[in-house]
């Protein structure tokens, strides 16, 4: 299992902290990474390169190639996803019920910490 | 057999940029017929973002994917294209000096002067669920979509998915099946009311079965199965026995058979001058998300760009005796003729 602090040396934008998030990947991999408030958690792993992400509609809850599985202790102040994301998992696969699609998480304050687990495969 | 098709371009994708490539063609006099995997224009346009917004089209500050698709067909209409849908272009040969053979699943042949691939970002195939050895089974009793009904007759049938495609083929196959279980994540489906009412009418009726869970083992021997195993939401696990599955989860872009036609590739993109957006085969064009160059952005403004700079090219393979003279529409009258307004 790799570990890599992608956020070593923690930048601060404006004086405030970033929220970070943490990636694992599904061979163990973690990533911890800052997020800037206001994107998404999507947009986020693009930016950091990681694994496991894919977001072919780029954001625009269609593809479903962005599933994440938020971690249990987080999963409540996540919330869950809404009727059209809801729609939207049905073309994911090994979908849980922690499942979101990561495009439709945006990064706020309350999130600094969130972990979110990629999975293996995202329909292709 | 197949007739043989002759024209001067052969399209490789309906998206907006390759729409976009019938009109700059068109001013020239080129005649291009298109070929796109999926049954409508428009590409990701139609698939992906059909209702969602763009905003960076130039002099639009607002417009819908389906909107574009739509101001582009109008567009293009005075060119009368020639589109062939829901075909895969599996081929491409030179075959000479401005001379290419281009084939599609279907069994179609073309023969062309020029091919532009404005296949963005690849095909649209069907999503494989991650189900260990599900690739044996495939086009043998596993089926991502239905081509002759009657296959399945008499055959114990799993379909699975929420959308209008299961539900669809659930209805459309229940009564020749010998038995049909349609297998969903969850007791809500996305699909048309109606359909959905009548699939849970005949559920009620004893006609069909419904499980809600997800496919996780296949069983069987020789590509055929047997049965397949469910997981059901509280973690249960259930054996259904059947002759053959359907899976519908939607689409994804693959690359598909683009890297076997001999064209350089880097990355699944394939490299292009800035001049023409030719490829390292000359003849063979490559516009919008699927091409790369320094500096590249896939944008569809730049897929326009590059539609037009590519037909200057392709005038040279199609009309190597003529001289081309750049001209405007708005003040061209022979421009203003080909598009019906003179």
């Amino acid at each position: 299992m790799k570990e890599r602090d992608d956020a070593a040396g923690s930048q601060r934008v404006n004086g405030a902290p970033m929220p970070k998030i943490i990636f694992i990947e599904h061979d163990g991999t973690r990533h911890t990474v800052e997020a800037e408030i206001g994107t998404t958690v999507m947009e986020t792993a693009l930016r950091n390169d990681i694994g496991g992400i894919v977001a072919e509609c780029g954001g625009s809850c269609t593809c479903a190639t962005c599933l994440v599985h938020v971690d249990e202790t987080w999963s409540p102040i996540v919330g869950p996803p809404s009727p059209e994301e809801e729609d939207m998992l049905d073309s994911a696969f090994e979908v849980k019920p922690t499942s979101r699609l990561s495009c439709q998480i945006k990064v706020t304050a309350a999130l600094d910490g969130l972990i979110v687990h990629t999975p293996a495969y995202q329909g292709r | 057999m197949n007739e043989t098709i002759k024209t001067d371009v052969v399209i490789i994708g309906a998206g907006p940029v390759g729409l976009f490539a019938v009109f700059e063609l068109g001013l020239l006099d080129i005649k291009a017929h298109l070929v796109d995997i999926l049954d409508k224009v428009g590409g990701q346009c139609a698939e992906l973002y059909p209702e969602k917004p763009i905003y960076d089209i130039p002099g639009i500050p607002y417009i819908t994917g389906q909107g574009l698709t739509q101001a582009l067909m109008e567009q293009i209409k005075p060119f009368k294209p020639t589109f062939h849908l829901g075909e895969m272009v599996t081929t491409v040969e030179k075959t000479g000096e401005a001379a290419f053979r281009v084939g599609t699943d279907t069994g179609k042949i073309f023969e062309c002067k020029a091919v532009v691939i404005a296949a963005g970002g690849g095909s649209f195939q069907p999503k494989r669920p991650p189900i260990d050895g599900i690739e044996a089974y495939e086009e043998k009793s596993v089926f991502y979509a239905v081509r002759k009904m009657e296959h399945f007759r008499d055959k114990r049938l799993l379909v699975v998915g929420g959308g209008d495609s299961a539900l669809d083929w659930t209805l459309n196959l229940q009564p020749i099946a010998r038995r049909l279980t349609l297998v969903h994540r969850r007791n809500e489906f996305r699909g048309a009311p109606d359909s959905v009412n009548k699939m849970r009418a005949l559920v009620a009726a004893g006609g069909m079965d419904l499980k809600i869970g997800q496919v996780t083992a296949l069983e069987g021997s020789n590509g055929m199965l047997a049965a397949a195993t469910v997981k059901g939401n509280d973690g249960s696990l259930s054996r259904v026995e059947c002759d053959a599955m359907l899976p519908f989860f939607g689409l994804t872009m693959r690359l598909g058979p683009v890297a076997q036609w001999g064209v350089k590739m880097e990355n699944e993109l394939i490299p292009v001058d800035t001049a023409a957006f030719e490829s390292n085969i000359p003849g063979l064009f490559a516009i919008g998300d699927i091409n790369t160059y320094p500096g590249k952005l896939k944008l569809i403004l730049s897929g326009f760009h590059e539609a037009a700079l590519m037909a200057q090219k392709a005038y040279r393979y199609v009309y190597p005796d003529k001289k081309l003279v750049f001209q405007y529409t708005t003040s061209s009258t022979s421009l203003q003729k080909k598009l019906g307004v003179a």
